[in-house]
């Protein structure tokens, strides 16, 4: 298929936000967030109701792939890391195993050393519960609800 | 690529505007930001330049409402249609589950349109995509103007394999809904094929 799907399931997602909302604490942030390359959010901790977390999401995307970009006319792989700078807030985006992007917001009740140092142990962690994912997805005995959708279900969402 | 969430019972989809510079991907989004209602849609981003040209994208989530349980989701995407923005819009096809190619149908465009539909097959196939296997719906806007070719001849240079068209006047909202509804569906027809293991 030219087009695989992504999958969530709760297992995987249980383990994803239990690393998330450690981050939040243990990196002193104020919102910490993931993101598919495709702009999909994944998972969100910390004070989120303050942001629009799906616009977020898609403008860190575009952001990645922007800057992924420029590393192929560089020739280099990728821009693992970036960091920009604000006047009160600072945004730190992390990709993780080329696949998700890890995002860590945060003003100065914490510092860039201490966000990179607890950002390296998650992406490890995330990069093994990613890893685990993608083969349960990949394994041809895991079936979609989709199988089973009629074209009548489709059509009913059209109709206004 | 398709999103499935069971754990939120999402499944989220990216829909693509292609087409030539001015041809109305933005216009299209804005008439369906302004029509829809406020719960179903979120915030409309426009990375665009001083003279409200696209310089990345625009971007507008909707929720179409529930099948089986499942909240579907749908993330509209505008690339940028000026020639010497190819690199952008290459990054924007990636992971993307269905395609509008919005024509513009002045005759004076015709030409850029060939070139902007050639252009978006070169890039889908970059991307491991070939378009005609991937949902596609195509949009010939513009057709208040005076100055129109005839569908007939657009659809025999445009779309030879047949895909869904429609005529449209994006600036009035005539034909903007018909065209997301037909690429949506089809959307969620490949989804369901390719739930069924084919």
């Amino acid at each position: 298929m030219v087009n695989p799907q992504m999958v969530m399931y709760e297992e995987e997602f249980v383990q994803i936000q239990t690393i998330v909302d450690r981050l939040v604490k243990e990196a002193n942030a104020k919102v910490v967030f993931i993101v598919d390359k495709n702009g999909q959010l994944i998972a969100a901790s910390g004070d989120v109701e303050e942001i629009d977390t799906t616009s977020l999401a898609s403008l860190t995307a575009g952001n990645i792939a922007a800057t992924g970009g420029i590393a192929k006319l560089l020739k280099e792989n990728e821009f693992a890391t970036q960091f920009h700078e604000g006047e009160n807030q600072n945004i730190h985006i992390q990709l993780v195993g080329n696949r998700v992007i890890l995002v860590v917001i945060f003003d100065a009740k914490s510092s860039l050393g201490l966000v990179r140092l607890r950002v390296r142990k998650a992406t490890d962690e995330l990069n093994n519960v990613f890893e685990a994912l993608v083969n349960k997805t990949q394994d041809p005995a895991s079936d979609s609800p989709f199988a089973e959708i009629t074209d009548d279900d489709i059509d009913s969402l059209f109709n206004d | 690529m398709t999103f499935i969430n069971y754990m939120a019972r999402e499944i989220n989809c990216k829909i693509v505007y292609y087409g030539p510079g001015l041809c109305g991907k933005t216009t299209n989004l804005q008439h369906i930001y302004e029509r829809t209602n406020p719960d179903a849609k979120g915030k409309m981003i426009s990375l665009a330049t001083e003279t409200e040209r696209t310089l990345f994208f625009d971007f507008l989530p909707l929720s179409l409402g529930e099948i089986r349980g499942f909240k579907t989701r749908f993330h509209l995407y505008t690339v940028p249609g000026q020639v010497f923005y190819d690199a952008s819009r290459k990054l924007i096809l990636k992971g993307v589950d269905g395609v509008i190619f919005v024509a513009d149908s002045q005759f004076e465009r015709l030409e850029a349109n060939l070139e902007s539909m050639d252009n978006l097959r070169e890039n889908l196939a970059e991307q491991g995509y070939n378009l005609d296997e991937i949902p596609f719906v195509i949009q010939y806007n513009k057709r208040d103007l005076p100055n129109v070719v005839d569908v007939d001849e657009l659809r025999q240079e445009l779309n030879p394999r047949g895909v869904p068209d429609f005529e449209a006047n994006a600036r009035d909202g005539v034909g903007v809904f018909e065209t997301l509804k037909a690429v949506s569906k089809s959307v969620l027809t490949e989804l369901k094929k390719s739930g069924a293991g084919t």
